[in-house]
Order: C-alpha cells, then structure tokens, then sequence
C-alpha cells in the first residue's frame, strides 16, 4: 500500500512536469505579452487538476492494459501462424479506430465547407454530409490498408525507408493533379488519424510482432506502422478530390 | 456537486463511444479467432478503465481551462490591433513566438507521444531516452508550426514547403543511424493528436481570417502538416548528433569498440 502510494505521487509529479510548459507559455503569453489578467482563474484551476490526474491515470492504464493486449494478440496471432486473420486484423484495428475519431469527423466537415464554396458540390446540407463522410470513409479505408502494409513489411522485415519514399512521391505527384482546395486538407489528413487510443496499441502490435518473429529487430522493424498510416490518407484524400471534380 | 457528476458521466460516455469500436475489435478477434484467455484479464480490465477515465478527465480539463484560453490568445495575438500591421510579415514576430512556444509545450503534454517514447526506451534497452525523444520531438513541432505560421502570413504555397521537407528527410534517412528512421518515421503522426491539433487549428484559423487576402478555409490548414513533417527531421537530427558525439568520445577516450553509448548504428547481416 505504501508503495503504491509513493508512486501514484511519484506519477503524479511527473504528469505535472509534463504539463508546467504549457502553464508557463500561457501565462507568460497572457501576462507578459498581451498584458491581461487571466479570466476565470477558478475554472483554469479546476481544469489543470482534471488534466494533471487523467494524464496519470492514462499513463497508468497504458503500461497495465494497452500494451499487453496488443503485445499478447501480435505474439498470438504469430503463434497461430494464419496471415489471412493476421490482416482482417490490421484493417479491421486501422479502419474501425480511424472511421469514429473526433479529429477527422471535424476536420471532414470543414473539407464538404470548403467544396461547396469552391463549387465542387451544390451547397445543400444533404450534398454536404455526403461529400463529408465520403471522405471519412476514405480515410479510414486508408489507414486499414496501411496497417495492413505495415504488418507485411513486418513480417518480411523490409526497410521502412523505401515505402516512406514511395508514399513521399505518390504525393508530390498526387499533388500536381489535384485541386487546390483539397491539397491543403489531404496534407492535414495525414497527421490527425492516429488517435491516443490507437497510437500505444498499433505500436504495441508492431513491436510485439517483430520481436516474436524471427530475425526480426523491434527497433528497426517494430516501429513503422504509424508512419505509413500517416502518409496513406494524403494519397487517398488527394484522389478523392480528383474523383469528386 | 450532483450536477459535477452527472457531466462526468456523460464525458465518460462519450469516451466509450469513441473507444468501443477497438474494445470490440480486440476482444472478439481475442475471443473467437485466436482463442486464447488473456493473461491477466483483471489486471488488464483494470488498466482499460484507467484508460477511460484518465482520458476523459484529461479532454475535459483541457476543455474547461486550456483551449478556451488559448483560442483565445490565438485570437488576440492575430488581431490587427495587437499587431499594428502594416502587412509586412516582420510585423508578427509575437505569433511565431507564440506558435512555436505553443507546439513545444503541447507536444510535451501529448499523452500517444508519451506512450511510443515509453515503448521506444523499453525496446531500445534504454538508448533512447523517453524525455530526450519528446524534447526532440517537441523541437521539430516548435520549428514546422512556427514556419507554418510564416507560410500563411507570407500566402506561399503549402506544398513548397512540404516537399523541401521531404527531401531533408530522403537524405537524412541515408545518414541516419538505421535504428532510429523507423521511430522518427513514426513520431509524425504521434506528435499531432488532443492537444495541439485543437490549438494549432485555432492559430491557423485565426491568422488566415485576420489577414488581408487569405481565406481561412484555404490557408486555414496546413499547420497540422508543418507539425507531423518536423519532429521526422529533429528526432533524426537528434540521434545523429548523439552519435556523433559517442564517436568523438569514443576517440578521445580510446575505448574499446564494443561500449555502447548513445546511438548504436546496427547492421543487420
């Protein structure tokens, strides 16, 4: 028990440590810079206690629950030996995770806003919601397909560097074709589909296989996967502005 | 005190809407695929619902004390009177500042970066550092939103910079240490998820809409981009640089070749 509960503040601490640069920047902005008393300073209060205790809470649940799972099915799934179920997996993780994730649902909307005043779509609100989870499936289609790469590129331990490079032209390509107002978004696209959630069990996954596979090293081989489901939905997003002109 | 709870509640259900799908997932491919209990089921229950509560009370903190003040700044920051402007991009000294001091204080915070720098120092037996990985990290966002900043005040275009970016990247991959790209591939997409994505959008909106001849549905986006594109770069910089120095050490010290210190270059045969 007294262990316990010297760690819980030893964590506790280290939570506020991880938080005091954005309490410094903001004051220091607000009070030095702009030259204005913080408003509500109760509720700012009350919301860095919330924020202090859910980092360590999470942090906590992440080394008792999320790592394991994703280590136990990545060695179970290499024990079964099926890749067939291997793959259902990876997409079934990528796509489900990605298709409900806040960040994308906004920034989705924001992307129909921008079509129907670019013209691209008739400015209703049934011609919105259409183009907008369009391109939500989109995306999460892509990011089932990159973890699905991902994992075969595991399994087969080659480098990252070279689809890293592939995806890098795709785009730079992608990008010479597609419509302006899209370009902007797809780039976007790219860096808010990896949640926090499914950040510490793809990672899990990709280390727990390449250490259960033979030859394989977790550091070079392990990581990867968030990188290529990264980079997949710039490709995609950009095509389905292509498609949608 | 009531009231206090019953928001709580309904945070948490929302929390499990977002995280039932994976639940799902995970345990019925556990369950009828693989078919195998999972070890420790308690104690791994246990951690899910710290998961839960730990994020919601962390999204709902952030909700009640740090986005409506920061949006806020981003806002005061970007407006013409503070500036002064004359339009030229000289003028917004201060929203760089903000912008970078911004990124690398959200970056610190963001929960999905902790937990790879975590997994990066248990599988790199401890090489790589979970605190100097995030301040890495944390650098690269400072310095690509900081920039991103500059592109939507100067209006250049977006893509100009990202693939000037991707060729740093193509040839740092070549001198890197091999152990390293695949993390600093990875660290990308980490870096922008809770925290920063709902501040970094605030500034970029806000500076698009504030400044003559931007439209903010145009210019608005791109910073997430400047953001995800950097850390590659600095993490890469950053074992390159330890390497570095090792090898210096290495030199002057006289030691024997099979110490590890710092970055190690593997060479699979």
């Amino acid at each position: 028990m007294k262990t316990f509960l010297i760690e819980f503040i030893q964590s506790i601490l280290d939570s506020m440590r991880d938080l005091a640069p954005i309490v410094v920047v903001v004051a220091f902005f607000q009070w030095g810079v702009l030259r204005q008393p913080m408003p509500n300073l109760g509720e700012i209060l009350y919301g860095t206690v919330m924020v202090v205790l859910g980092l360590t809470l999470f942090i906590r649940g992440l080394e008792m629950g999320l790592f394991p799972i994703g280590e136990a099915m990545a060695h179970g799934f290499a024990r079964k030996g099926s890749l067939a179920w291997l793959l259902a997996f990876s997409f079934a993780l990528g796509f489900s995770t990605t298709v409900a994730e806040p960040a994308l649902i906004a920034i989705a909307d924001e992307a129909a806003k921008v079509a129907a005043e670019g013209g691209v779509i008739a400015n209703s609100e049934a011609a919105r919601t259409g183009y907008a989870s369009g391109l939500r499936f989109t995306v999460a289609l892509s990011v089932g397909m990159a973890i699905m790469i991902g994992v075969v590129r595991i399994i087969r331990g080659w480098p990252i560097q070279w689809f890293i490079i592939v995806g890098y032209i795709a785009v730079v390509i992608m990008t010479a074709f597609a419509p302006p107002e899209i370009i902007g978004i797809a780039y976007d696209s790219g860096g808010v589909t990896t949640s926090t959630v499914t950040v510490p069990l793809v990672t899990a996954l990709g280390v727990g296989l390449a250490s259960s596979i033979k030859g394989r090293n977790p550091m070079t081989d392990g990581f990867g996967l968030i990188a290529i489901a990264s980079l997949m939905p710039m490709v995609f997003v950009m095509a389905y502005g292509m498609i949608r002109t | 005190m009531i009231q206090f709870l019953t928001e709580l509640v309904h945070a948490i259900l929302a929390t499990m809407r977002d995280v039932l799908p994976i639940a799902v997932i995970l345990f019925g491919f556990q369950v009828f695929v693989l078919r195998r209990p999972i070890a420790n089921i308690r104690r791994v229950l246990l951690g899910f619902g710290f998961v839960l509560l730990g994020l919601t009370l962390f999204l709902d903190g952030l909700d009640a004390a740090l986005f409506p003040l920061g949006r806020l700044m981003a806002e005061q920051l970007t407006n013409p009177e503070f500036i002064g402007s004359t339009g030229a991009w000289s003028d917004y000294g201060w929203v760089y500042a903000f912008a970078a001091a911004i990124g690398f204080a959200t970056t610190v915070a963001e929960p999905a970066l902790i937990a790879v720098a975590i997994k990066a120092n248990q599988v790199s037996g401890g090489t790589v550092g979970v605190w100097g990985l995030r301040v890495a990290v944390a650098i690269g966002v400072a310095f690509g939103i900081a920039l991103g900043a500059f592109r939507i005040v100067t209006g250049t275009p977006l893509h100009w910079y990202i693939i000037a970016g991707y060729i740093v990247v193509i040839v740092q991959t070549a001198f890197a240490p091999r152990s390293i790209v695949a993390l600093a591939y990875d660290t990308g997409g980490v870096t922008t998820s809770t925290v920063t994505v709902p501040l970094v959008a605030a500034l970029g909106l806000g500076l698009a809409s504030t400044i003559p001849g931007r439209s903010p549905l145009l210019d608005g986006f791109g910073l997430i981009a400047f953001a995800s594109l950097f850390p590659i770069i600095s993490v890469m910089g950053y074992a390159q640089l330890s390497e570095w120095r090792t090898r210096r050490v290495r030199r002057g010290e006289n030691v024997v070749k099979s110490e590890n210190r710092g970055y190690q270059v593997e060479r699979r045969p």
